[in-house]
């Protein structure tokens, strides 16, 4: 019986986070839209709820084409994989003491290399498409993930310096007595950012930018296909808001409530958090995108490791 | 940086605004009493048809949507035989209605029109004919205009001099 217990985890979460990103289509739409005063879907089912239901029905009965100039295998593949790494990166994610998938002692390393893994989806789909724009926003998706997963991991040595260890549970029994976000402000700024560009959003949705780009690397996709594209998208959303929640904000530590509970609350808070961004920022030039993060965002992480390396050392 | 905090916030703060949108079908939007809506067809405060069919409103109209055919009565009143507006192509301009000498077509704050066929969305004269005079209640085109029909001769409109007797202009 023992044995079918982390099968059942496995079961959990796969259902939680596949459902959980469909509902965020919902979400997202109905927040941007009570930040724009609008309603936003509110007609199938309660609150429009039904929406995401509709919503999957379309996608799933859309004709499904493949363009006859694209790459057909890695057409086809670009998809799966931006969905797998994001989902795989759920493994080292324990969303209660104990309900964990692998509890990796460099948990933190792996969801960090399977969310940079997935930049290859945007490439390859911008590669295969065969269309300029395409391509155009597979290459910005690859120089940005670039510059910004160096910062980004950079920025998360901080925590490590002070857990003291690269697994993700140990990091939240850590801030038993105080949460990250106190020592490690700076940090959780920097991995903010580098967290909204990891996922590709706005402002940093360069890769897609619908205005220049006409959706870049997924304007050729349809269907299911481009379905996954957004159903990967609100994963990585939900992955970083939940890295979020674990490295900074004390994971599921509160009190009174369950603890699974007080996960769910900080993820959800953080996912809401991206949307605001999302309403709020405009889109900034690739440039621009650039040297924010080489010139400001590399050189403040690595002041923000010097200091906190120095503060823990002369303490020891 | 502190700019982009502010507009967070600002936009952030408008989750506690009302909401502009109204909500359609359960929730009608105030239309102003001149919007320019489906076309209808008047009559005289008599309760005969304004429509002389005159065709200037067919000449007027951008898109060419409006169709009749012209005829005459006993009394010697044009009215039209047909009057067909598709509106599947109106554009609802309202130029028809500033063509119209005599106040018969007009536009009102209706756009409730869809269909289910394009075909339905050609509108017959029966379709448009109303009973009640629209905008203009009194206003009445055969009592003002000079021209005779059966039961009012030349000189009987109002504010118009009976006819001068042409033999009594000799000088």
């Amino acid at each position: 019986m023992m044995s079918l217990y982390p099968l059942l985890i496995i079961a959990v979460v796969l259902f939680v986070i596949l459902n959980l990103a469909a509902g965020l289509i919902w979400v997202e739409r109905r927040l941007l839209a009570l930040w724009q005063d609008r309603y936003g879907p509110n007609r199938v089912g309660p609150f429009g709820l039904g929406q995401v239901l509709a919503d999957s029905v379309k996608l799933f009965t859309k004709e499904d084409w493949i363009p006859p100039f694209a790459d057909r295998a890695v057409f086809v593949l670009a998809p799966g994989i931006i969905v797998a790494t994001a989902l795989l990166s759920f493994a080292v994610v324990p969303f209660a003491p104990g309900f964990v998938v692998a509890d990796l002692n460099i948990g933190l390393l792996f969801l960090l290399a399977m969310s940079s893994l997935g930049v290859y989806s945007v490439v390859l789909a911008g590669w295969a498409s065969n269309n300029k724009y395409s391509l155009l926003g597979g290459i910005r998706a690859s120089a940005q993930m670039l510059s910004y997963e160096v910062f980004m991991g950079l920025s998360l040595l901080g925590v490590v310096i002070l857990a003291g260890s690269f697994r993700l549970t140990d990091i939240v029994e850590a801030q038993r007595k105080v949460w990250f976000v106190i020592p490690q402000f700076a940090g959780f700024v920097l991995f903010l950012i580098a967290g909204v560009a990891e996922t590709r959003r706005l402002p940093f949705d360069l890769a897609e930018a619908e205005s220049e780009l006409i959706a870049g690397f997924h304007s050729e996709y349809s269907g299911m296909k481009f379905g996954m594209f957004f159903v990967g998208e609100y994963i990585g959303v939900t992955l970083i808001s939940a890295a979020i929640a674990l490295l900074y904000f004390g994971g599921w530590l509160g009190p009174i409530l369950p603890s699974a509970l007080w996960f769910a609350i900080k993820t959800l808070a953080f996912i809401c958090l991206f949307i605001l961004l999302r309403a709020g920022l405009p889109r900034p030039r690739f440039d621009q995108l650039m040297l924010w993060g080489w010139k400001y965002l590399l050189p403040l992480s690595l002041l923000n490791l010097l200091v906190t390396g120095a503060v823990v050392l002369a303490l020891s | 940086m502190f700019s982009l905090l502010r507009s967070l916030w600002e936009v952030f703060k408008h989750a506690f605004h009302p909401r502009v949108t109204i909500q359609y079908p359960e929730q009608k939007p105030y239309l102003a009493p001149r919007y320019r809506g489906r076309i209808i067809l008047t009559r005289d405060p008599d309760g005969g048809e304004r429509c002389v069919a005159c065709n200037l409103c067919a000449v007027a109209c951008p898109v060419d949507c409006i169709a009749l055919q012209a005829t005459e009565d006993e009394h010697g009143r044009r009215y039209p035989e047909f009057f067909r507006i598709n509106f599947s192509r109106c554009i609802f301009c309202g130029f028809c209605e500033e063509a119209c000498p005599t106040y018969a077509i007009q536009l009102t704050p209706d756009f409730e029109m869809a269909e289910y066929n394009r075909q339905n969305l050609v509108y017959e004269k029966k379709d448009l004919l109303i009973d009640g005079p629209g905008k203009y209640p009194d206003y009445n085109f055969w009592r003002v205009a000079g021209v005779a029909i059966g039961g009012k001769e030349k000189g009987q409109a109002e504010n118009e001099a009976a006819p001068v007797d042409l033999h009594s202009l000799l000088p």
